[in-house]
């Protein structure tokens, strides 16, 4: 028995979201009185450290056929790693190659599987009962899975990783992949923010603005008070709708979902197709020159003034707090 | 080319959701119920315009009860030239899978389209099981979509930017933002929805895997803490020292 991880790679190396699925696992494993088990493909890292955040071993797949990500071939070579090591439970995030990847395990093993998880399973009972987020963030549910195999993908930045200094085993796996023909080809791959600020969903600190800005010219400081803090950028919809911003910013209820630590809305109103994406977050900063801003109802700290004002003083406070740290 | 467009019924955005029955069902009660946004505005809207330029038909399907009927003429107003429903009472992803994989399987679509969740279980699971259930290709999350000479040409989105692939054949894709604009129905398409055919299928056998135990709100928020816009200096040490995030 065991517990299985599938650790994905941003050219070779694997991503935070997965360092915490890792470690997840590894609490999963320790649950069920067993051991975690990564699985990572097509990588050369030093795979021993994933034993870091709580994997005893790992199994490295190198295989041609998976250097571009094809989640069909991909679900295979997974499923049979699974069975190899007689993993129980399978560990994704639940960030764009997990949502491809879990859903396909599932169908395929019909194994049961909770997608966007927030908490450890709860065996109370002899259940197996896995907390996730419902309703865009306005409720939780609860939810058991049924079959004997279980799958879970887990929401990035919930569980915080805590790294020791273990080191795993590495053993190299081979799947077979021959019978499988997928007519997806991938042409090309464009990440936009390689630049070191970490993409939307995985980021801890946001800042974020909407309609208030006022036009496109005045992102300046919003750019600047994003890098005093190290945060990543983002935008209510009307702003990248009207073309503002990039479309990649848009958070909220049909844009991208977020749940960093500290969020800094600055000139949103706050509407709850807004909200449904951001509610997540652990600290919510809302600068609104509205005392009546709905938002205010949804954050920690408020500040009712004019962004154009605010903001320059808190860019410096800021920078004097880091000067000082 | 035939489409196949994969509709869920969803309580309207601004929904103020609460639970009955112990807190094991959503409380339906005076709830407006819509047409999951992903699947009209980007799929259903995209899956037209592809067949608008090139021919074609596009078929919409839906799994659950008679009670649905309504938002499936709601999407048969926006255009779609037929409907399916498959009468089973499940909200459980594998169950809804298997019902639209199976039915697809006998009709030699060439596209199954999904929006990239829906905004009720927030799930992003059908679209992948129906995938692996057909044996087809998955592409999640696209923004754009291409229909030329048999291949199909579509953006993916990933953490902080994109992947561009291209696939032949038959596959499956969930669509978000970008790749087509929300239209609104007419009169013309109203009326006309009316008299679509909607056929009605049977169920298959799915085994369930999961199932919700209890659904909980989230704790109230504490309230709010005012800080004066003067003292900037204030809200960055509180964020330092009291909430410990920077
Ligand atoms: C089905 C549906 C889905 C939706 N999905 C989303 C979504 O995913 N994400 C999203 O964001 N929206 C979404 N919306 C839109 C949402 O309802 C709101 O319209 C939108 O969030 C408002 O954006 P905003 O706050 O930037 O603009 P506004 O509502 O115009 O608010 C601007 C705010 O800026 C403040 N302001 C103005 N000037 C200043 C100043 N100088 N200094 C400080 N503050 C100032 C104002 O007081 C106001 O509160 C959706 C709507 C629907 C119907």
């Amino acid at each position: 028995m065991s517990v299985l991880i599938y650790a994905d790679t941003i050219n070779g190396k694997v991503k935070k979201s997965s360092l915490e699925a890792i470690h997840y696992g590894s609490k999963v494993a320790s649950l069920l009185g067993t051991n975690a088990v990564a699985l990572v493909v097509n990588s050369s890292d030093n795979l021993a450290e994933l034993g870091k955040y709580g994997a005893t071993k790992v199994l490295k797949i190198t295989n041609d056929k998976l250097n571009s990500f094809d989640p069909q071939l991909l679900t295979a070579a997974i499923a049979q790693a699974a069975n190899s090591a007689g993993a129980k439970v399978v560990v994704f995030a639940h960030d764009s190659t997990g949502k491809s990847l879990a859903s396909r395990l599932s169908a395929r093993s019909k194994a049961g599987l909770v997608s966007g998880a927030t908490s450890l399973p709860n065996l109370d009972g002899g259940n197996f009962t896995v907390r996730k987020n419902v309703f865009s963030g306005k409720a939780y549910a609860d939810v058991n899975i049924l079959t004997d195999e279980k799958i879970i993908s887990l929401m990035p930045n919930s569980f915080p990783v805590v790294a020791t200094d273990a080191t795993a085993e590495v053993a190299d796996f081979s799947a077979d992949l021959s019978g499988i023909n997928s007519t997806l080809v991938v042409k090309e791959v464009n990440r936009a923010s390689a630049s070191g600020v970490a993409p939307l969903p995985e980021a801890e600190l946001v800042v974020s603005a909407g309609r208030g800005m006022k036009g496109p010219e005045n992102w300046g400081m919003i750019e600047d008070l994003a890098k005093v803090l190290g945060a990543t950028t983002a935008c209510s919809r009307p702003v990248a709708d009207i073309g503002w911003r990039p479309h990649h910013e848009h958070v909220g209820q049909t844009g991208i979902a977020i749940r960093p630590n500290l969020y800094i809305a600055i000139g949103i109103s706050g509407a709850i197709q807004h909200l449904a994406g951001v509610n997540q977050s652990k600290v919510i900063v809302v600068i609104n020159k509205d005392p009546e801003a709905p938002f205010f109802k949804a954050a920690d700290y408020g500040v009712v003034g004019d962004a154009f004002e605010v903001v320059p003083k808190l860019i410096e406070a800021f920078k004097t707090l880091k000067a000082n740290n | 080319m035939k489409i196949l467009v994969c509709i869920s019924k969803v309580p309207d955005t601004t929904t103020k959701i609460s639970f009955i029955d112990n807190d094991t069902k959503f409380n339906e009660d005076k709830v407006q119920f819509i047409v999951n946004p992903y699947d009209e505005w980007y799929a259903l809207v995209r899956a037209l315009e592809i067949t608008e330029k090139q021919g074609g038909t596009v078929t919409i399907i839906n799994v659950g009860p008679a009670d649905n009927d309504q938002i499936i003429r709601k999407a048969l107003a926006i255009g779609a030239n037929d409907a399916v429903r498959i009468d089973g009472n499940s909200n459980e992803s594998f169950y809804v899978a298997t019902q639209i994989a199976e039915y697809a399987k006998t009709q030699g679509y060439n596209i199954v389209m999904t929006g990239k969740e829906t905004i009720d279980y927030n799930g992003a699971e059908v679209g992948g099981m129906i995938a692996e259930l057909m044996g087809v290709p998955y592409i999640s999350h696209a923004s754009t979509l291409d229909v030329e000479g048999g291949k199909a040409t579509l953006k993916r989105s990933i953490e902080g930017g994109y992947e561009t692939v291209e696939v032949t054949g038959t596959f499956v894709v969930s669509c978000q933002k970008g790749m087509a604009e929300a239209r609104i129905p007419n009169m013309r398409g109203i009326m006309a929805a009316r008299t679509k055919p909607l056929t009605v299928v049977a169920p298959v056998n799915a085994a369930q895997l999961t199932s919700v135990k209890t659904f909980t709100l989230p704790p109230a928020k504490a309230a709010v803490k005012m800080v004066s816009p003067d003292n900037m200096t204030e809200l960055v040490n509180l964020l330092h020292t009291e909430a410990k995030v920077i």
